[in-house]
């Protein structure tokens, strides 16, 4: 794990733990565009968040993982870039994960890759 | 890495679904998440930070506030605005904070067992039984394309309920894996109402 092991993690966050949107570990966060001036600005983790996030829509726990910030940490820089309009966080297309339109799209979905 | 840009470009909006994988230690959770991954399973030893909660009571101080787990997932892409994440437990029970985390928002779990084995996957049925709303099914892994005992001794031998769906597995096997998850998504289906 990258970091300075003599920093505590929530230092980046100012302190703050938890975040007012639910960003589940599955989450999708995407950008739709990038804004190079506006990256400059940003700290280094929220920096390396944003560059993976042109990558293409990406979980929170793929963007904690690949740019080695915690996940409570990563939730909580991700919601600041999503209310400076640096990114989006996706809700999704449905509001529950027990809704039968959704199951039913994965389960064809998974039945084709049989 | 293939992401599904294109179909956030044309103005689509991406969903994501989830199911997690739980199991005891070496009962073959990497295995059926890589099956059908296709990226390389994500296994990373992320700092899970829990400010304020006491996660690791092997800690003798009480102001840790963070703890190392491995972190096991991949992804599966079923439409290009539809991705499926699988998410493996991690198999120790002072992690079972981080399984709350994992289980937020799942569609369904899968609780693996390994039949030479069995107890090693008794927290997770227990945890899925009393301690989470998401619904499970148990899927036997094959290890060695056999099952050693019958479904009816292991359900048992779990004390599981009739109403949760018992299968086999060869966690190896995509087409396998697929089925389970299918299966598992199929329960889920008929325990919640319709529109949920």
């Amino acid at each position: 794990m990258s970091g300075n092991p003599w920093v505590r993690p929530y230092v980046l966050t100012g302190g703050r733990t938890q975040t007012k949107h639910q960003l589940y570990v599955h989450t999708l966060v995407s950008a739709s565009h990038f804004d190079a001036r506006a990256a400059t600005k940003l700290t280094p983790e929220s920096r390396r968040l944003y560059d993976r996030v042109r990558l293409g829509p990406q979980s929170v726990a793929e963007l904690s993982a690949h740019c080695g910030i915690s996940l409570g940490v990563t939730r909580v820089l991700l919601e600041d870039l999503a209310s400076t309009d640096h990114l989006q966080i996706n809700d999704g297309a449905y509001d529950s994960p027990f809704d039968h339109r959704l199951l039913k799209r994965v389960i064809d979905g998974l039945s084709e890759l049989g | 890495m293939a992401f599904p840009s294109s179909a956030d470009r044309q103005g689509l909006t991406v969903t994501s679904a989830k199911i997690v994988v739980a199991g005891g230690f070496g009962v073959g959770k990497s295995t059926l998440v890589a099956s059908v991954s296709e990226i390389p399973p994500v296994n990373t030893e992320a700092w899970m930070t829990q400010a304020g909660e006491s996660v690791d009571p092997l800690s003798d101080s009480s102001a840790k506030t963070t703890t190392t787990v491995a972190m096991d997932f991949g992804r599966v892409t079923l439409a290009p605005d539809l991705l499926l994440y699988l998410f493996g437990t991690p198999g120790q029970p002072r992690f079972w904070p981080m399984w709350d985390d994992l289980c937020r928002g799942a569609s369904g779990a899968v609780v693996l067992v390994d039949t030479r084995q069995l107890d090693a996957s008794f927290p997770a049925v227990n945890y899925f039984e009393n301690d989470s709303d998401v619904p499970f099914i148990v899927a036997v892994n094959l290890f060695d394309g056999k099952l050693t005992h019958s479904l009816e001794k292991v359900r048992d031998a779990l004390c599981l309920d009739e109403r949760i769906p018992l299968v086999t597995v060869d966690a190896r096997d995509r087409r396998s894996t697929a089925k389970t998850l299918v299966t598992c998504l199929t329960h889920t289906m008929k325990t919640t109402p319709t529109r949920a």
